[in-house]
């Protein structure tokens, strides 16, 4: 089994597509999609977010690993499959920033981990407050790369945590990363510094599992 | 506190030559906070190349530190480029949309003239005001983003990693363009009497491209497109690492090189020893709530892991100070240098028995 992982993770490592492509189908042959996800996927997609963390990697290996799964887990376990974890509901946003490379790589890593989000694409703070509101969204994932935008957070958490108390405002993105209470300073309740803690922060808010 | 010894000039090229001026030289890389000084918006303040020229001379004079930087922005090229620049009221101006939407586009890019454009022009007339001002007292930093990293704003960061892996050939196109407009924009700067260069370049780092693929493309395109370059160049990582690749970088003959600061800057000294000026590596973005015990350890930290036998510059690991660090921060750097970065650095000798 750890061989299969080694293999998978260095197939992204080195962006070959066709060689992670293989390693599903060979796995799918006595396993279920569902199982490739949470035995092979989001080990292996932690694996290098951590690697990045500590300098082993590069960002656009964990980009391209993040693409590759998402395709792969696409073409395994549809949308529609009802495989898909649904809960907790939750959404993605870039918040008043023209940097959108972090929130995608996020939502990629996101589901090719198997989970269910939206993407509320790029939002000033007032949009964001109104539809997290209107969506009664349970965890709000907010990337920035610009230290302005961060600080931006602080006015959404302002408005928010009057109205919804079982929200959970999560954020990440490089001005987190560089100065590590940050995300206490503007209120956040939780931050991610690689894309793959997204996968850990829903999955230890995650209320169920896949629908059945 | 004696009469200097040195102007920051002289100080400056001692330490590029590898040996100890009379104190560690300061680099605040300052580019907003001129407006403050002035009491203008940023964008009104970016608006005239007299306003960063006055605003420079300003800081240097205030902090007492060792440069003058005619960096506005990073998105000047892209404005130069017809691309869109976005600006903010408290943080620097970013790139808008991406202006190369599809690869066809690429082969009909005209370059940009440097002198005639006018965000570039701005630029230029800044840096003639400053030289006018300061003369051989200290030296202009000037500064292009590397032809590698540049496409980040041209075609968006997912295009062109996507690009990278898979079309080299569209790359190699967009890189010979982009070389080309480079080493133009850097030597009309150099010709307006900036100093050396700053060739940003993050994209480089280990921290953006595994080495492998940096042996393969943003070195190539830093070795061609630095030796046309008519003065001396600092490579900064805007953050990202340096250590894994200061052997290449080296190869590549720029000068310095700006490191970050999540790397041991002891460490990268001893990699860079005689060879290659380590600039850093202050975290700017920390730096917005430091007290003065955090100033001083920060600074004595860099000095105490870098300054011996000179080849050191201290600065922030960005290569950009953000807005909203204050000036008593500033201030308090500026006094710790002045008390910890005397050399020959005795107090270091001390503290080592
Ligand atoms: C490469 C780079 C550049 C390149 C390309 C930038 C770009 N994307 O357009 C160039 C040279 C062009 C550049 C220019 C500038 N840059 Co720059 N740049 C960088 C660098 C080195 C990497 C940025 C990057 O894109 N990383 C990739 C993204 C995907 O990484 P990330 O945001 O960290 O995301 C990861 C994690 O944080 C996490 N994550 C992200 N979001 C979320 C959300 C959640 C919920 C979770 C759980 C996790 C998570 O997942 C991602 C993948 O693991 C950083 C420094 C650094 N060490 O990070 C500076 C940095 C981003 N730059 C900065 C600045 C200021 C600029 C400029 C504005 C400078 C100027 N005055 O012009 C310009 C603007 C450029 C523009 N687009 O208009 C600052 C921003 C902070 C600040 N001071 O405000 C940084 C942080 C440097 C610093 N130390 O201060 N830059």
């Amino acid at each position: 089994m750890p061989e299969i992982v080694d293999n998978f993770k260095n197939a992204l490592l080195s962006s070959d597509e066709e060689g992670a492509s293989a390693i599903l189908d060979q796995y799918l042959l006595k396993h279920t999609p569902l199982q490739f996800v949470e035995e092979i996927v989001v080990k292996t997609l932690d694996d290098i977010g951590s690697g990045w963390e500590n300098g082993d990697y590069a960002l656009s290996q964990v980009y391209m690993s993040g693409r590759i799964c998402e395709a792969l887990l696409d073409r395994a376990l549809p949308d529609q499959s009802g495989q898909r974890w649904h809960k907790p509901k939750m959404a993605i946003a870039l918040l008043s920033d023209y940097h959108s490379l972090g929130k995608k790589i996020v939502y990629s890593v996101m589901r090719a981990g198997g989970f269910q989000l939206v993407d509320y694409g790029r939002v000033e703070v007032e949009e964001l407050v109104a539809r997290v509101t209107e969506d009664r969204l349970e965890v709000i994932m907010i990337s920035v790369l610009m230290l302005s935008s961060a600080l931006q957070v602080k006015e959404v958490v302002r408005r928010l945590s009057p109205r919804s108390d079982n929200l959970k405002i999560v954020v990440g993105g490089a001005p987190f990363r560089l100065d590590r209470q940050l995300w206490q300073e503007v209120g956040a309740d939780a931050v991610g510094y690689t894309a793959s803690d997204a996968l850990h922060i829903a999955s230890s808010l995650q209320g169920g599992k896949a629908d059945e | 506190m004696s009469e200097p010894k040195m102007t920051s000039l002289q100080r400056v090229l001692t330490t590029l030559g590898h040996e100890e001026p009379d104190r560690v030289p300061l680099f605040l890389l300052l580019t907003m906070h001129g407006a403050k000084e002035l009491g203008l918006s940023i964008k009104d303040y970016f608006s005239k190349g007299e306003y960063v020229a006055e605003g420079q001379l300003r800081l240097l004079e205030k902090y007492g530190h060792d440069c003058l930087y005619s960096f506005f922005y990073a998105p000047v090229e892209i404005e130069a480029w017809g691309g869109e620049v976005l600006y903010q009221d408290d943080g620097p101006p970013n790139s808008g949309q991406p202006f190369i939407t599809d690869p066809s586009a690429i082969s009909k890019l005209k370059i940009p003239d440097v002198k005639e454009t006018p965000a570039l022009a701005k630029v230029l007339e800044a840096t003639r005001l400053m030289k006018k001002e300061i003369g051989d007292k200290a030296p202009i930093i000037g500064v292009v983003m590397s032809p590698f990293s540049l496409p980040v704003m041209q075609t968006g960061f997912d295009a062109y990693l996507e690009m990278i892996y898979k079309d080299r050939p569209l790359f190699n196109s967009l890189m010979e363009i982009n070389e080309a407009f480079c080493v133009k924009w850097a030597n009309a700067q150099l010709e307006a009497g900036a100093t050396a260069i700053c060739y940003f370049d993050p994209l480089s780092s280990p921290t953006i491209i595994p080495r492998e693929l940096y042996l393969q493309t943003g070195y190539h395109v830093a070795k061609r497109t630095i030796s046309r370059i008519n003065g001396a160049t600092a490579t900064h990582m805007a953050s990202g690492r340096a250590l894994p690749i200061i052997a290449d970088l080296t190869a590549t003959k720029t000068a310095a090189v700006g490191i970050s600061a999540a790397e041991n800057i002891g460490e990268v000294k001893e990699a860079c020893r005689g060879k290659l000026t380590v600039l850093g590596n202050l975290n700017g973005i920390e730096m917005i709530h430091w007290d003065r015990a955090e100033v001083k350890a920060a600074v004595q930290n860099a000095i105490a892991g870098a300054a011996s036998g000179g080849g050191f510059i201290l600065s922030d690991n960005h290569g950009e100070i953000p807005y909203q660090v204050p000036d008593e921060v500033l201030l308090a750097i500026s006094e710790a240098v002045n008390h910890f970065g005397n050399y020959p650095l005795d107090w270091l000798v001390k503290d080592d028995d």
